[in-house]
């Protein structure tokens, strides 16, 4: 589904991403932990196709096409999903009407006509309670004065909604209480299926008791160095980062 | 520029006042005051006094304080007042470096000369013989005498006042106070101009209180240029006292270069008309500007705030905050401008004006302005008038607190968030007494003084 | 940032003004130029009562003693007054009682603005009284209207059927000394749309005016007079196109309401007169003075206006809260794209004991626009518990634009709380990729983003037309983002 080989990411011209291999088959969940500042959002950004992070070097190829070559819409579009770490607030845009339209986006990428508004209610109506998200959320405005844990649940609710292939979801866990942070799990194991993918990137291990991965890989200075399955995160939690940088 | 009769005819009088004693003031000033004359004379001609059609003045009718007849000082008064008890009799405790200025004039009495690290604090006039470098360098090039005519003015009548420099990688030791006084059996028409030069990385704080000794009526046109160079941290504040039979005028113009800081705090607790105009211009990047102001007013006081910060470089934030409560039958304006140029991208600037009126006749008029002509910008202004909170003012009072006492403690707290702000400590100290038997309706005289301001 | 900001812009195309075409049709004009004349000849043929060229003469001499006001934030090219044409009408019968007297080209034309005459075809619930030029080409719904005793017709014939209503309330809200334009209006207005509900009655539809403008080297100068009794109620809304041509044209309107005791009229505006091309060349000059009067108790008025098109905008509909307990509101949406300048905003002048104001402001500057909000909140020394809230944005889009505030607040009561706030801020990068991740590609992320920014003021125009004004906003702005 995606295959990254040797990828180097900049901004403003100081490198990031220093060669970064990395594939993913459908079916797995990919987790990438790694210290602050390792890369970890960097190469989630640069997957999803913001243009601040210059691709110097490398190829990201995903369900057999040039991903570089992709506008981010049209990345969203063939169902590539970014989770956000930090989701920007706009401000007088709802929920409702935001999902809506970026629904309708993807159907007419498809060929197909806008969606009912009855089918989209139902389909809304299913997904909120996937996530536990209120109706009275749903019709504020984008991320506007959301708490960070109801942000986070919104992504997830995103997520839900435009039922992606690959999805990427960037610290999701971060800022988030046990009990939200179960509702985001369970909501992301739900949508788990054979045919799509899933890389988290976390800082903790926490999450990871309740996504669990398949392999699990540490970013360390713009660089994996060293994958394994999820007894790697263990092995983190146990000895945090600094044996990853003796080690190197 | 649309003038009025009234205005036309105060114009003629300051211009033949002018002529008159051109002789006079030439030869008690120094070349580089008299360079500038000649200009100023011709944008005075242009411009004259500011009339409400003016948009800056629209909200202070300043022509009629012009009128009634004024003596002019052209030297120095002789008259001798030992430093020592008037600084007693301002700030006890307050440890600074004092110099006084009466009537304009830079007393003959002040220590002159450097004080520690090589600052330098003189009369204008001296410092324009002794330093023709810096004041080449900077003297007239900050005030605009195009864009108002009394900068024009005061340039064309400016004889002395305070000449300070800090050299470069200097922290001046001791807060600077000056005290400019009035003081004369007749009533007086001054004009004071300063100089202040803060080079690269020099730290200075300066306090400046206005006074007058006696109860004659006082037009004072007060004009300040502030110089300061890269990563330069100023401190400005000013307590303006003044009886009621006073004008003053009072223009700050502050130049700043990159990475520099100026906080300017200024506190209006008594005068007939006080007009303070501010004009930052941030020309450099990173630069920081706070101008805070705080003005109570009754009786037929009037005052006005002007202020323009300029935004011509990137990366800079500036805040305005000035807050003014109204009493009897006083009159209140606020002007405020923020100016963001074309390409100074990433600035943050803020400008707030909140107003308490107390009494039916009271009036204030406020207009907080934006012009905006970059976008990466983060701009915001807001203004309120309005009276004390009545919920706050009831709970208060379930609490126990007598009616009066609660109004008073909800007017200082008001007035709490610009006091608060000024930096030197034991002046801060003071104001906010001042400010206490201002709000409490006490004449907020000076402690040994027998001059009644109120 | 900056070089996606510029992949961003290269990437859109520029939006189409859709109402640029020509009627071609004959057109009465009269020469070019002004003077007493010209004046007697416009009331002439109107077949106008003494009291009217009374008032227009009145008006020009004035009018002669003025000059033009230079206190807006704008840069105002000279207009040649001379050279404009005063008068012009499409050429058909006067007073047409039914459809089939309406010039068939006429009727294609406004079905071509969506407007369709044909009352039939038209939205229900909404009269329409279409004006071209000079005149007025029907009013649709009168018979209907006419049966509640709802006066709904144009200018000019109400000053020949309705004269004492007219000489009562004409001038009186604006009166012809006003202001320069005003003034100009005052002496030479040709048409416009005459509104009256009597008492006690709810105007079950939306009235609505479209001007357009379409013969060539014309001024257009309408002029609109509501009157709503006691206890009434009436939502009036106007629209405005015109052709594209490299010339400029002046547009100078009056609009002047007179809401009685418990009275409340909405007045709405979606205003998309020609913007002039992408270098600033041609588009309307629309100087408009709109003003209404609170005069009895209780009474309301609310203005709501989507500012889209013109050149050149100076425009402040504004509330004098004459009666106690009165209410003025104002909703504005400003946009200035390409080489567009706006000076617009609303006074609120507050006479009336326990009187509210409300004001809301959105203006978007993006290309080389200027994009001004003014407003004056005054309050009399009379005007006992005065409220108002006031506040004004700003989006910048792009960094060759400008956006400036300037309020003036003049509070001589001391029981008054009056409350301003303003921000300013951008459509950020940052909004637009998160957008993009979610596969809306960046059009519809600027329409959406500018929709949401607007969307306390497009909730108070009527349904039937929020969604037109929603679209506009998107197409004024394609091509512009920054």
């Amino acid at each position: 589904m995606l295959q990254i080989k040797d990828l180097h990411v900049s901004i403003d011209g100081k490198e990031i991403l220093k060669g970064i291999d990395l594939e993913v088959k459908a079916g797995e969940v990919h987790a990438i932990m790694g210290p602050n500042g390792s890369g970890k959002s960097t190469l989630a950004a640069a997957l999803a196709g913001r243009e601040m992070f210059a691709v110097t070097k490398g190829s990201v190829t995903y369900m057999n096409e040039n991903l570089l070559e992709l506008s981010p819409e049209d990345r969203a579009r063939k169902g590539l999903f970014l989770g956000f770490q930090y989701p920007v607030e706009i401000p007088g845009v709802s929920i409702v009407n935001f999902m809506k339209t970026a629904i309708n986006e993807h159907r007419k990428f498809k060929g197909l006509e806008p969606i009912s508004a009855s089918d989209f209610l139902k389909h809304m109506r299913e997904k909120k309670e996937l996530v536990g998200l209120t109706s009275s959320l749903t019709n504020r405005s984008v991320n506007e004065g959301f708490s960070g844990g109801e942000k986070k649940k919104n992504e997830i609710f995103q997520m839900a909604m435009l039922e992606p292939i690959l999805a990427i979801l960037d610290e999701t866990d971060s800022g988030l209480d046990i009990d939200a942070l179960k509702i985001v799990a369970q909501g992301v194991n739900q949508l788990r299926r054979k045919d799509n993918a899933t890389i988290v990137i976390t800082h903790y291990q926490r999450l990871l008791e309740y996504i669990v991965p398949d392999f699990v890989h540490v970013l360390y200075k713009g660089r994996i160095v060293k994958s394994s399955g999820k007894e790697l995160a263990l092995e983190l939690e146990e000895k945090g980062y600094d044996w990853i940088k003796t080690e190197e | 520029m649309d003038e009025s009769a009234l205005s036309l005819e105060l114009k003629r009088d300051l211009i033949s006042l002018f002529r008159q004693n051109t002789g006079a003031l030439e030869t008690n000033s120094g070349r580089i005051l008299n360079l500038y004359r000649e200009r100023a004379f011709h944008d005075f001609d242009k411009l004259g006094i500011p009339s409400t059609k003016n948009e800056a003045y629209r909200y202070t009718p300043l022509e009629k304080y012009f009128q009634g007849n004024y003596d002019v000082e052209l030297n120095a008064n002789p008259f001798k007042i030992d430093v020592g008890s008037v600084f007693k009799c301002d700030v006890p405790e307050l440890d600074t470096d004092v110099v006084l200025v009466l009537n304009g004039f830079f007393h003959s009495g002040n220590k002159t000369g450097q004080l520690s690290g090589g600052v330098i604090v003189c009369g204008l006039n001296e410092a324009s013989v002794r330093f023709p470098d810096i004041f080449h360098k900077h003297y007239s090039h900050y005030a605009d005498s195009e864009a108002d005519g009394l900068v024009a003015l005061n340039t064309l009548f400016a004889q002395d006042g305070v000449f300070v420099y800090i050299p470069p990688n200097t922290v001046m030791e001791k807060p600077l106070q000056i005290i400019n006084l009035s003081h004369s059996l007749k009533n007086l028409r001054i004009t004071r101009r300063n100089l202040i030069v803060a080079e690269e990385n020099a730290v200075a704080n300066i306090v400046v209180c206005d006074h007058t000794l006696c109860n004659q009526r006082y037009l004072a046109n007060s004009l300040t240029e502030i110089f300061a160079g890269e990563n330069a941290r100023i401190s400005f504040d000013r307590l303006q006292n003044e009886n009621n039979l006073s004008t003053q005028i009072n223009h700050v113009f502050i130049h700043q270069l990159q990475n520099s800081l100026f906080n300017g705090t200024s506190i209006s607790l008594h005068g007939g008309l006080i007009r303070n105009n501010f004009y930052a211009r941030q020309d450099g990047p990173n630069c920081e500007t706070n101008l805070n102001g705080l003005f109570l007013c009754d009786d037929k006081q009037h005052v006005a705030n002007y202020v323009l910060v300029d935004h011509a470089s990137p990366h800079g934030t500036s805040n305005q905050l000035f807050k003014g409560i109204l009493d009897n039958d006083a009159t209140g304006s606020f002007n405020g401008k923020i100016l963001v140029r074309k390409d100074a991208q990433k600035i943050q600037a803020y400008q707030k004006n909140n107003n308490l009126l107390l009494s039916s006749a009271a009036r204030m008029n406020t207009k907080p302005h934006l012009e905006i002509y970059a976008d990466d910008v983060k701009c915001s202004h807001g203004a309120t008038v309005g009276q004390l909170d009545n919920e706050a003012l009831f709970y208060l009072r379930s609490r126990g607190i007598g009616e009066k006492e609660a109004r008073f403690l909800l007017m200082y707290a008001f007035a709490n968030e610009i006091v608060s702000r000024i930096s030197v400590p034991i002046l801060k100290e003071r104001i906010i007494e001042l400010v206490d038997k201002r709000l409490r309706g006490e004449l907020s005289k000076c402690n040994n003084c027998d001059i009644r301001c109120g | 940032m900056e070089e996606s900001q510029d992949h961003i812009l290269n990437e859109v195309t520029g939006g189409e003004y859709k109402y640029g075409f020509i009627t071609d049709i004959e057109t009465e004009t009269i020469p070019k130029g002004l003077n007493e004349d010209v004046v007697r000849l416009i009331s002439a043929k109107k077949k106008e009562p003494d009291f009217m060229l009374e008032f227009r003469l009145k008006a020009y001499r004035h009018w002669l003693t003025m000059k033009m006001p230079q206190w807006a934030h704008l840069t105002i090219p000279e207009i040649r007054y001379q050279d404009i044409i005063y008068y012009a009408a499409p050429r058909q019968q006067v007073g047409p009682k039914s459809l089939e007297e309406v010039d068939p080209e006429l009727l294609r034309t406004f079905d071509r603005l969506g407007i369709p005459l044909e009352e039939q075809k038209m939205l229900s619930g909404v009269a329409v009284d279409a004006v071209m030029d000079s005149i007025s080409v029907k009013t649709t719904f009168r018979e209907t209207l006419a049966e509640l005793g709802i006066v709904f017709c144009s200018m000019s014939e109400a000053i020949r059927e309705y004269p004492e209503l007219v000489k009562k309330y004409l001038g009186t809200v604006v009166p012809y000394t006003d202001n320069y334009f005003a003034s100009l209006n005052s002496a030479v207005f040709s048409d416009g749309s005459f509104c009256y509900i009597p008492k006690g009655v709810r105007c079950p539809m939306e009235l609505s005016t479209y001007f357009r403008i379409n013969a060539a080297n014309t001024g257009q100068f309408e002029r609109t007079l509501l009157v709503a009794e006691d206890d009434s109620y009436v939502s009036y809304l106007e629209g405005c196109t015109a052709p594209m041509r490299d010339e400029n044209q002046l547009h100078a309107a009056v609009v002047e309401i007179i809401a009685l005791e418990n009275a409340e009229v909405k007045y709405s505006t979606v205003q998309n007169w020609y913007p002039g091309d992408r270098n600033g060349k041609g588009g309307i000059y629309n100087f408009v003075t709109k003003r209404g009067i609170c005069k009895g108790d209780n009474s309301k008025i609310s203005w709501t206006q989507v500012e889209t098109g013109s050149a050149i905008t100076w425009k402040y509909p504004s509330c004098i809260l004459r009666g106690n307990n009165t209410i003025g509101e104002f909703y504005s949406v400003a946009v200035t794209n390409n080489y567009q300048q706006a000076d617009t905003g609303t006074k609120m002048i507050h006479i009336g004991k326990n009187s509210r104001s409300t004001i809301i402001s959105k203006g978007i500057s993006a290309g080389h626009g200027q994009n001004s909000f003014r407003s004056l909140v005054k309050v009399v020394k009379s005007a006992d518990k005065v409220r108002n809230f006031t506040q004004c944005d700003s989006m910048l889009m792009g960094d060759k634009c400008g956006a400036h505030t300037f309020p003036y607040i003049e509070v001589e009561n001391e029981s008054a709380v009056i409350e301003h706030e303003a921000t300013t801020s951008r459509i950020g990068e940052d909004q637009i990729f998160y957008c993009n991740q979610r596969g809306i590609d960046t059009e519809n992320a600027v329409g959406l983003i500018i929709n949401g920014y607007a969307r306390e003021v497009l909730n108070k125009l009527p349904m039937e037309f929020a969604v037109e004004a929603q679209k506009l906003l998107a197409i004024s702005l394609e091509g512009s983002v920054g």
